[in-house]
């Protein structure tokens, strides 16, 4: 679902010599990066720390809409629903089985996420209150998503690359269905109307932090865009994702909440009003409540499923020491 | 308390008759038919194979990067091993 400039990379300040020179020239020919190849330290621990923040959002982008399954309104919604958060966990597998290959183990990965050490999208910190808001997050937060990922389908590290392919395919239908919801709203009622707006105007700005801090402000930065794990700018992408979301929220009649938000007749672009970023930054550090409430139903998932771990490696172990005994 | 290690194994799909068995990812089980199980759920929820393998990625060797120029390079000078280093007259037609 969903990526974000939180990441930023390591400072490439160890010289690792010739190597080095010969790993950038690799990354300038367009050359894809595997595994078990010769890479600069640092650039290992971006991509594993990038890579691994990818997939805890994955995974705890499912809390927000899993909180609407059972009360979806119709069979339609609910099947549609059900095998979204579905896609974002096996994403979220995608990316720990990436990561990995950078010689994290998954254990390693998941226990840092609920130690609370590890960060994931600040979008997943806002709560779903309404039905609509299942809506936006399809048509905004997967859309804002698809940005963002689309270019990593380039990305200099094979396995991160493909991943990401997987990823996009997948990705289309979760932000039509969104938008389906919207335009269903739209269309009904005055309240059902209401509702749709009150989700674009609760979730509108969230979204636009999720392509990170402004170019002007973000570390690294061009570290990550010298090896090829970032191709464009986080205000690129954000103004990309504005430009393609404006006319289809006024199509269904939405406005957005920005009094600032007017289009440039020069350049056709959609001009946005100051983002709050200090509400980012606390958002990420996981501040307020619903941050905490993530990692509880985390843990409890977690704890629940120990009995099931437990008992699959004792099976396993014990048709193994079978098989050794015949 | 860390989580324990559950072992990793690759995941191979053939999308359909005809075509070979691909390597598609990996996933984490406990054993070979739980291993069979998460591959489905994971890598063929789109219709995406008719058939699937998973092999203990322990049970992998792979060849060393390093040695590449070593293993590969030498296939690239013979250029004689490919059909349009030989001359055939244009009259003669495709062959």
């Amino acid at each position: 679902m969903y990526s974000q400039g939180l990441n930023t990379a390591e400072p490439d300040s160890v010289p690792d010599g010739e190597r080095a020179v010969r790993f950038q020239a690799r990354i300038d020919a367009e050359e894809k990066i595997e595994p078990n190849d010769w890479m600069p330290e640092a650039y290992r621990r971006t991509l594993v720390r990038q890579i691994s923040q990818h997939a805890h959002s994955e995974v705890v982008g499912m809390l927000p809409e899993g909180n609407w399954i059972t009360r979806a309104p119709s069979l339609r919604r609910k099947a549609a629903l059900l095998a979204k958060v579905q896609d974002e966990g096996g994403h979220g597998l995608y990316l720990y089985a990436a990561a990995e290959t950078l010689g994290v183990s998954r254990e390693e990965l998941v226990d840092q996420l609920l130690a609370g050490k590890a960060k994931y999208s600040s979008i997943f910190n806002y709560p779903t209150l309404s039905w609509a808001d299942i809506g936006a997050i399809g048509w905004l937060v997967d859309g804002a998503a698809i940005m963002n990922q689309i270019p990593l389908c380039r990305c200099s590290f094979g396995p991160y690359a493909r991943a990401m392919i997987r990823v996009c395919k997948e990705e289309s239908f979760h932000q039509r269905q969104g938008y389906e919801i919207m335009l269903t709203l739209c269309r009904g009622t005055a309240a059902q109307k209401a509702m749709a707006q009150d989700a674009l105007d609760r979730w509108w700005w969230p979204c636009l932090m999720m392509f990170g801090p402004p170019d002007s402000q973000s570390l690294h930065s061009d570290t990550s865009m010298k090896w090829k794990i970032k191709r464009f700018s986080n205000d690129g992408l954000r103004q990309k994702f504005i430009d393609a979301t404006v006319p289809q929220g006024h199509f269904i009649g939405l406005s957005f909440p920005d009094p600032e938000l007017r289009q440039d007749p020069a350049t056709g672009h959609w001009e946005h009003g100051p983002i709050d970023w200090d509400e980012f930054r606390r958002v990420v550090a996981g501040g307020g409540f619903t941050a905490q409430d993530r990692l509880e139903a985390r843990r409890a998932a977690h704890a629940e499923g120990d009995w099931v771990r437990a008992a699959a490696a004792a099976h396993a172990a014990k048709r193994a020491a079978r098989r050794n005994a015949a | 308390m860390s989580t324990p290690p559950t072992p990793l194994w690759e995941v191979f799909i053939r999308s359909r008759n005809g075509l070979a068995h691909r390597h598609v990812g990996s996933v984490h089980a406990a054993d070979a038919t739980l291993a069979l199980h998460a591959a489905r759920d994971v890598y063929t929820r789109r219709g995406e194979g008719l058939s699937i393998w998973v092999v203990p990625s322990a049970a992998i060797t792979a060849s060393d990067p390093a040695e590449r120029d070593m293993l590969f390079e030498p296939t690239a000078s013979k250029i004689y091993r490919h059909p349009t280093f030989y001359e055939v007259p244009d009259e003669v037609g495709h062959m």
